[in-house]
């Protein structure tokens, strides 16, 4: 603590005890609504937002096929030159706007798994759900030769088998964390060991399919892609942020949630069912797309201090990693287009190492 | 099914089997905690007392019989009208990563709380008086992982505090505490109780604790009441010999002239 009297310093001093930090009261209309305003959480959502509409401009106007960013919105409105408006309307618009709903959808996934299991690692990635949902595609692929929905349905079934599944095995006394964790990763080690001796069976041509669909890619996404996830998030959003103030209860401990009037049960149920549908449309439209769910929450809480899940801004988290590691995955080895899983591995990747790292350090300190 | 002596008591359960799954820790318990008493639940561990605790919180649902609330069935009541009666204190607490002690305390305010209702004059007031009475204002804008833990089980009891309820139940609220703290904490439950009428219920370990402190004792045995009332009527040595096991001498405590429980030296008569 500091002796001198930094500007901050003076704002707490001035500010009631009681209320939490970095938090100002509203009050209108005589008490009939009552808030808890966050200023820095609210500035940090909106430099989000632009992060991704500024991320959506640029990648629709770059690309082999060069638009001038005056011509864009012109472009985006179906005026402008045939060509401009053919690959903004036709593959550049849909194809950001698939990253920004897969991104969201996976951050609020990733966001609410971690809640519920208490635990960083607890995102769809590790608990199974994407194992699950990757090894349903390749069967689908490799057994069945299916089509691309088909393929799709496969994996969200398979993917929610998976999670319920891990769940039960993981059930007693209700769920806890860390053993939702050990059991995600012993089941997905078994899909895995699945998946490579259907790889192995399997005609080249087709195995290479399956491998980029394993990837994750929004490679050729269109229209249908963009309404399907967004459709999901416009139901799902909602729902889950609804009960973010409950989760973020939930994370006390379940006797100490249920203490303070929260019907735990009923709200983990809802909330699971949720975030593997989520999930489910996110991998669906696609692929795996790794380490989106694992980080987005993790840089949502960090950057927002929020001192607990963040479901909005794990949703806005999410929608700018994927549309900016798509934009990576496009222009970074041009004309090479990378597989946006491979980019968000390694963004992914590095983020995790550093946050080991400055918790270990943080905790010698 | 109300007999004349639960009038008077607003928490009182019968005919309770409490079990984890297949696992039955009590059968055919009645218990009856008097209104405006500080009550100590005791006995050796693994004897139900933290699950009689939380089927009277409602945090475990009794595989038969009921836990009635101001006459209505515990498990009835929707979870936020129980959290306006009724406090908890569990054994365990998670902290969540970099929350304020502020932050913290306010939580307790959410059985207050509604859709547009999110944080009133009222409830600010009442954390305020919250950590004022658990002497945690100093606190209030650091966070809980820096606290020792001693502050911190009275962060936790104040966020208890702000759920303003009558009645309060502690799942062994002095553990992990050291000696000075763990008074403190028992004294400030004993302020709760005398200065403020709430009614206590709390597990505690220490049997002479349990003594200076309680106004109603509730000894435990392999999920059996063996005998409850005042600690002055109840505690004998031939009770502690039968159910803890341990051979002790009863004296009055120097201090309040409550039992004190003294283990006898069982390391030979020669030394």
């Amino acid at each position: 603590m500091s002796s001198t009297l930094t500007p901050r310093a003076r704002a707490r001093a001035r500010q009631s005890p009681a209320t939490p930090r970095g938090a100002r009261p509203l009050r209108l209309f005589g008490e009939r609504l009552s808030l808890l305003v966050r200023p820095r959480t609210l500035a940090l959502c909106l430099v989000l937002v632009a992060v991704c509409v500024l991320t959506l401009v640029v990648s629709v106007a770059v690309g082999d096929y060069e638009i001038p960013l005056p011509a864009v919105p012109a472009a985006v409105a179906g005026y402008g030159e045939r060509l401009d408006v053919f690959f903004v309307q036709g593959v550049r618009l849909p194809r950001a706007l698939t990253a920004l709903g897969v991104g969201a959808a996976l951050g609020i996934a990733g966001a609410v798994f971690q809640s519920l299991s208490r635990n960083a690692l607890g995102s769809p990635d590790i608990i199974g759900f994407t194992s699950g949902a990757a090894t349903g595609a390749v069967a689908a692929i490799l057994v069945f030769g299916a089509s691309r929905v088909a393929v799709s349905l496969g994996a969200i079934a398979a993917g929610l088998a998976t999670a319920a599944l891990v769940y039960l095995l993981a059930m007693k006394n209700g769920v806890q964390g860390y053993r939702l964790v050990l059991v995600g990763i012993g089941v997905s080690a078994m899909l895995g060991a699945v998946r490579d001796y259907l790889m192995t069976r399997a005609e080249l041509t087709e195995a290479l399919g399956a491998q980029i669909w394993m990837i994750g890619s929004l490679n050729g996404r269109g229209w249908p892609e963009v309404v399907a996830v967004w459709v999901c998030l416009a139901v799902l959003g909602p729902l889950l942020v609804g009960l973010g103030q409950r989760l973020r209860f939930m994370e006390l401990g379940d006797d100490t949630a249920r203490g303070l009037g929260v019907p735990t049960g009923p709200t983990q149920a809802i909330a699971l069912a949720g975030a593997s549908a989520l999930t489910g449309a996110a991998i669906a439209v696609a692929g795996p797309v790794g380490f989106v769910a694992l980080a987005a929450p993790q840089l949502a809480r960090r950057l927002l201090r929020t001192g607990g899940t963040t479901l909005v801004g794990s949703a806005l988290m999410g929608a700018a990693l994927l549309v900016v590691a798509d934009l990576v995955a496009q222009r970074a080895l041009a004309p090479t287009q990378l597989p946006v899983g491979v980019v968000t591995a390694v963004i992914g990747g590095s983020y995790l190492i550093w946050l080991l790292y400055t918790e270990w350090r943080g905790r010698r300190a | 099914m109300s007999t004349p002596s639960d009038a008077t008591s607003r928490l009182h359960g019968q005919d309770l089997t409490l079990a984890y799954e297949q696992r039955v820790i009590s059968r055919d318990l009645a218990v009856t905690i008097p209104d405006h008493s500080f009550t100590v639940i005791v006995g050796p561990n693994a004897c139900g007392k933290s699950t009689l605790l939380r089927a009277l919180s409602r945090t475990l649902k009794p595989a038969h019989g009921h836990v009635h609330l101001d006459g209505r069935v515990i498990n009835s009541y929707p979870a936020k009208e129980v959290a306006r009666r009724l406090g908890l204190l569990p054994q365990a607490s998670i902290a969540p990563d970099g929350i304020g002690v502020a932050d913290l305390v306010a939580r307790g305010r959410f059985p207050h709380q509604g859709f547009l209702r999110q944080w009133s004059k009222q409830d600010e007031a009442v954390v305020a008086e919250a950590m004022a009475s658990t002497g945690v204002s100093e606190l209030a804008h650091r966070s809980v992982d820096e606290l020792s833990g001693g502050q911190r089980q009275r962060v936790w009891l104040a966020m208890v505090l702000a759920q303003q309820t009558p009645l309060l139940l502690l799942d062994e609220p002095t553990t992990y505490l050291d000696i000075a703290h763990q008074m403190d904490m028992l004294d400030l439950c004993a302020q709760l109780h005398d200065e403020r009428g709430h009614t206590l219920v709390a597990v505690l370990h220490d049997l002479n604790h349990a003594c200076r402190y309680a106004t109603h004792l509730i000894v435990m045995k392999e999920g059996m009441i063996v005998a409850e009332g005042h600690p002055a009527t109840v505690v004998t040595a031939d009770l502690v010999q039968d159910v803890f096991g341990l051979p002790v001498r009863v004296i009055p405590d120097p201090e309040t002239g409550t039992p004190m429980i003294v283990p006898l030296d069982r390391r030979g008569v020669s030394r």
